[in-house]
């Protein structure tokens, strides 16, 4: 079996995000980056899969500018095999991504496509759900257990009202929740060894997706401010605070 | 322009979160139908009917809808589309595992998760987890629309008496199976939907002493949520964690103790109404945002805390 992971490249989650003056998106110059959290999840889910004997090779693929290349770097630190870089500039939204990746797996031909349920920076929760359209495959969204059966898998889900399971067959697209797993460091040696793991570099526009954003992003804000309150000397005075004046409790 | 809503439900009961979509679709445009794909869901139909914002309810009574597929519900969706402007549901885990099925199916960039409508084809939504607020325009000639349940009020649901129209069902999928759903059965509210949340943080400094927390959140009717560093130090299981790479909370009362307020835990409880926070470090972030700041080691004030709550009369529930 050989699983396809994306991971997507977004401002590290303890970056406090700054709005641009101008309201034409968020500051990304000299900030931390970071793979998306729960894509460290997929990515950690595919290597031990693999590590189970139940996977021949794990592939790691972004899209993104040429920086993305870190992202998946990473990846082969934790245990791809090889990586994919596609590279495009600019805002790409979630149809564009699925359709990119779409022609990634026509090439590839994996069984399985994972990745993280939401992205942190434009929190749209689409990606996997639309690839899986486009490929009429079945999705296994917000996975927080994926078994590994013969020609499908048994996959829980993180539902609203508590778990589900569902079946779904091979191939297949699963997209993780935080709760899937705890994602691996890489050691230094395994580092040193990505390096040396090679990466395919593809344009975006040489697979014929229109990476065009349909939606118009009219304007970034911050959002309202919220000012710091007062201090309570006691706890009495908090229950009262909060009984008499903000009629919470 | 015409609304399509996909109703969430159980066979027996609407979804409460469907309410607030279909205010939020009213808001976009009068015109609301409401599609119910169900099994002997005869019932969710009429009570969907009698909701005043609702002009149509579409029903596919079938035993194959019997448990939620969005395999199954994109190609009945796909097939209505073209009567409509815009397909919109809930952004909860049901709308947001169907409605990119349906907008990649239909070459639709969807707009995730608004809070608000400003025109028909013009939103606000949150990024970054409420970091910021981005308005958007989308120029898709159906527009697939997911809503924040929590930023609309749910729409009456009595008064009304629309039609209900049958319709045909799709085909089954045979490439997704449900198999099981384990409901968790908690006499405590839901973490994402509480009224009051109280959280620990690193400064529990143990799981131990998260019953410190639990006794206080009995009392108030209150989930418990915790920070990410409570979490990653094992002291709970992330089901409870709030912040970017957790749930994102918006209740009357949030309660953080033994949180220093890291962005990250800010970004998931930040819009709570009335925010308290309890830490024996005066100067920790947590306390910027705090409309009510106690400055005291935890362990003298939760039960201290509880010993007050005690004290009163009455507690809203």
């Amino acid at each position: 079996m050989k699983i396809l992971v994306a991971v997507k490249r977004v401002i590290d989650y303890n970056v406090q995000i700054r709005v641009k003056e101008d309201g034409s998106g968020v500051i990304t110059d000299n900030v931390k980056m970071s793979t998306n959290p729960p894509d460290d999840n997929a990515m950690e889910e595919a290597v031990k899969i693999k590590e189970l004997g139940k996977a021949s090779e794990v592939v790691a693929v972004s899209v993104g500018d040429e920086k993305a290349q870190e992202t998946v770097r990473k990846a082969l630190a934790v245990g791809a095999d090889r990586g994919i870089l596609v590279k495009a500039d600019g805002i790409i939204e979630p149809l564009a991504v699925s359709k990119i990746l779409q022609k990634v797996v026509e090439k590839e031909k994996p069984d399985l496509v994972f990745m993280g349920k939401q992205a942190i920076d434009d929190d749209c929760n689409q990606t996997g759900q639309m690839l899986a359209a486009l490929l009429n495959w079945p999705q296994a969204t917000f996975a927080s257990k994926i078994e590994v059966k013969d020609k499908s898998l048994e996959v829980t889900r993180e539902i609203d009202e508590g778990l589900e399971t569902i079946e779904v067959n091979v191939p297949a697209i699963v997209t993780c929740d935080l709760r899937l797993n705890e994602p691996r460091y890489a050691s230094l040696p395994n580092i040193m060894k990505a390096k040396k793991k090679p990466i395919e570099q593809i344009n975006a526009s040489d697979l014929g997706v229109d990476t065009k954003p349909r939606i118009e992003q009219i304007k970034v804000e911050e959002p309202p401010k919220r000012k710091a309150g007062i201090k309570v000397a006691s706890v009495e005075e908090l229950v009262q605070k909060l009984k008499n004046e903000a009629k919470v409790i | 322009m015409s609304i399509l809503l996909i109703a969430e439900h159980n066979n027996k009961e609407v979804k409460p979160f469907t309410l607030n979509a279909i205010n939020a679709a009213s808001q976009i445009n009068e015109d609301v139908h409401v599609l119910v794909l169900g099994s002997n869901s005869d019932g969710v139909a009429k009570s969907i009917s009698q909701i005043p914002n609702t002009k149509k309810v579409i029903h596919v009574n079938n035993p194959i809808y019997e448990n939620y597929l969005a395999e199954n519900y994109t190609s009945v969706i796909y097939k209505l589309s073209e009567n409509y402007s815009h397909i919109v549901c809930s952004a909860n885990t049901f709308g947001k595992n169907l409605m990119p099925r349906v907008a990649a199916l239909l070459d639709v960039s969807q707009v995730s998760d608004i809070t608000k409508v400003i025109s028909e084809d013009t939103f606000l939504r949150p990024i970054y987890a409420g970091n910021a607020f981005a308005t958007v325009k989308s120029n898709d000639k159906i527009k697939c629309v997911t809503i924040r349940p929590t930023s609309f009020d749910p729409a009456p649901t009595s008064g009304g008496s629309a039609e209900i129209q049958n319709s045909e069902a799709g085909e089954a999928t045979e490439i997704s199976k449900f198999i099981k759903k384990e409901e968790i059965k908690s006499d405590r509210p839901e973490l994402g939907t509480a009224r009051v949340v109280v959280s620990g943080g690193r400064g529990m400094q143990s799981g131990e002493n998260f019953k410190l927390i639990t006794a206080v959140a009995d009392k108030l009717n209150a989930a418990i949520g915790a920070s990410r560093a409570a979490v990653d130090a094992g002291y709970i299981t992330n089901d409870h964690q709030v912040g970017q790479t957790g749930k994102v909370v918006v209740p009357d009362l949030y309660i953080a103790v033994g949180i220093s307020g890291a962005i990250q835990h800010l970004a998931g409880m930040k819009e709570s109404k009335v925010i308290v926070a309890i830490n024996k470090d005066g100067e920790a972030p947590i306390f910027s945002i705090a409309d009510y700041g106690l400055e005291a080691d935890l362990f003298d004030a939760l039960p201290k805390f509880l010993d007050e709550l005690n004290k009163l009369n009455t507690i809203q529930k």
